[in-house]
């Protein structure tokens, strides 16, 4: 019998792991994505860096699968936490 | 838009030992390049360097780390390369356009060719009390003695063998700290006898077949719960045994980071002995979409000797393909190098990963057909 724990998963958010599992049971998630966008785990500040191996092996655990059948989580920009304040700048500033 | 857009030969994303040495060989051919990091300095993880690498003299082997970073930094500097650093790449466009941030500013280059060698990432392991403060990757640990000095903890219980978990240990205790134990799950240590040899002399204990059951402690780190783990890595119960200590350090191997080839467009696939995904590439490191190459840990999770030889293949050959060098001069340096990389690649640890990356030529090979073979 395996221990009831309920350690987190995602820092940033504060998400853990039985909240992704039940996510996961409840609404029949089977990818890396589909988690992230149901929990928000892995959208937070460090956009997964840390959590992503750790989701995908709870992911391959629940839904019978290795974790190299399973993508890693898709990337857009910014892959760094950037402050919008600096994007609402473009066009107005140089760089050196 | 008043943005301004930097043209150049060369991108290098990650002044690390992979994107120095392809700088070097680029830059050294008369290409224009443009190398960005993140940091305040360059070198990427050479600087927490500090024990001698082994080997074979072709390969540095009794120079410590931190000085190939700076023998690497001499030539940079010399040939003149751009070298932006506290700079951000938050992103990769359209036509080879990488969008940095530096000094809270937004900016755009555009180069010819990209070489993403960003590293790696430190792998986390869960436990109860993971989240607690003074649990941190072994590399963080590495980071703030070796480069910033401070000693994050007085007691330490590094979990993982390999060799990142085996030097960590001894440098913390050149560094004047406690190492009470090193566990290992497997049941067997992990890295080169050399490494384990020196902190066992020291009266380190390594616990094989064992790993980290919880961490207790208030507001951080106070005490670490022990067990042994089984054939299966299951905990055996009634063999936990309690140790106190301020700081753990987990070393649970590397993955790549492919943020910037993933959002490039770059193929993926998975190499469990080179971390996990990661771009697939051809001898010459360039990866599924021409033009943008990958090398050191971005390109598999191996070492900073393989990821400078890496390096500079890919500047090599961005360098023949901008025509900066004649073919067979490249081939001939190239030539060169994948004689180095075999050798490098040899013995119980580097057969592995040779056989991995003859797996991703491979699949580059189905992917693309003969054009990559030219």
């Amino acid at each position: 019998m395996k221990k009831k724990v309920n350690n987190t998963i995602c820092r940033c958010e504060e998400i853990s792991e039985q909240e992704i599992r039940d996510a996961i049971r409840k609404f029949n998630l089977r990818t890396v994505d589909a988690v992230k966008r149901l929990t928000r785990a892995g959208m937070g500040l460090c956009q997964g860096r840390t959590c992503t191996p750790l989701l995908t092996k709870i992911i391959a655990e629940e839904t019978d699968k290795k974790v190299d059948e399973l993508l890693p989580l898709s990337k857009r920009p910014p892959v760094r936490p950037v402050k919008v304040e600096f994007l609402a700048r473009e066009g107005e500033q140089k760089l050196d | 838009m008043g943005l301004e857009l930097k043209k150049c030969d060369v991108i290098v994303v990650g002044s690390g030992p992979a994107g120095l040495s392809c700088s070097i060989e680029a830059a050294g051919c008369g290409a224009d390049v443009i190398s960005i990091d993140e940091n305040g300095r360059p070198g990427g993880q050479l600087f927490k360097q500090i024990h001698k690498f082994f080997g074979a003299s072709q390969h540095r082997a009794g120079v410590r780390g931190f000085d190939i970073g700076l023998q690497l930094l001499e030539q940079v500097n010399k040939l003149g390369v751009n070298t932006l650093l506290n700079t951000v790449a938050y992103g990769i466009f359209g036509q080879k356009t990488v969008g940095i941030i530096k000094n809270e500013k937004i900016g755009m280059i555009q180069g010819k060719k990209i070489l993403l060698a960003t590293g790696a990432i430190e792998n986390p392991v869960v436990f109860s009390g993971w989240t607690l403060p003074g649990v941190m990757g072994a590399g963080a640990a590495q980071t703030m003695i070796n480069i910033h000095r401070v000693l994050p903890g007085k007691r330490f219980i590094i979990l993982g063998s390999g060799n990142v978990g085996l030097i960590i240990s001894y440098q913390l205790l050149q560094a004047g700290a406690s190492v009470i134990a090193v566990l290992e799950a497997a049941p067997r240590i992990g890295g080169y006898q050399v490494h384990s040899s020196k902190i066992r002399r020291v009266g380190v204990p390594i616990f094989t077949s064992s790993s980290i059951k919880e961490v207790k402690g208030d507001k951080e780190v106070e005490e670490v719960v022990i067990v042994r783990l089984d054939d299966s890595w299951r905990p055996i119960k009634g063999t936990e045994k309690s140790l106190t200590a301020d700081c753990v350090c987990i070393a649970g191997g590397l993955h790549p980071s492919i943020e910037l080839a993933q959002m490039a467009g770059c193929d993926l696939r998975f190499f469990s002995e080179l971390g996990g995904h990661l771009p697939i590439h051809n001898e010459n490191m360039e990866t599924t979409v021409d033009g943008i190459y990958v090398a050191g840990d971005t390109a598999g999770i191996e070492e900073a000797s393989t990821a400078m030889e890496e390096g500079r293949l890919a500047g090599i050959d961005m360098a023949q393909k901008l025509g900066y060098l004649s073919q067979d001069k490249a081939l001939r340096k190239k030539e060169g190098i994948r004689e180095s990389l075999l050798a490098l690649r040899s013995g119980p640890f580097g057969c592995l990963s040779h056989a991995a990356k003859s797996n991703i030529l491979q699949a580059m090979k189905t992917k693309r057909g003969s054009k990559i073979l030219f």
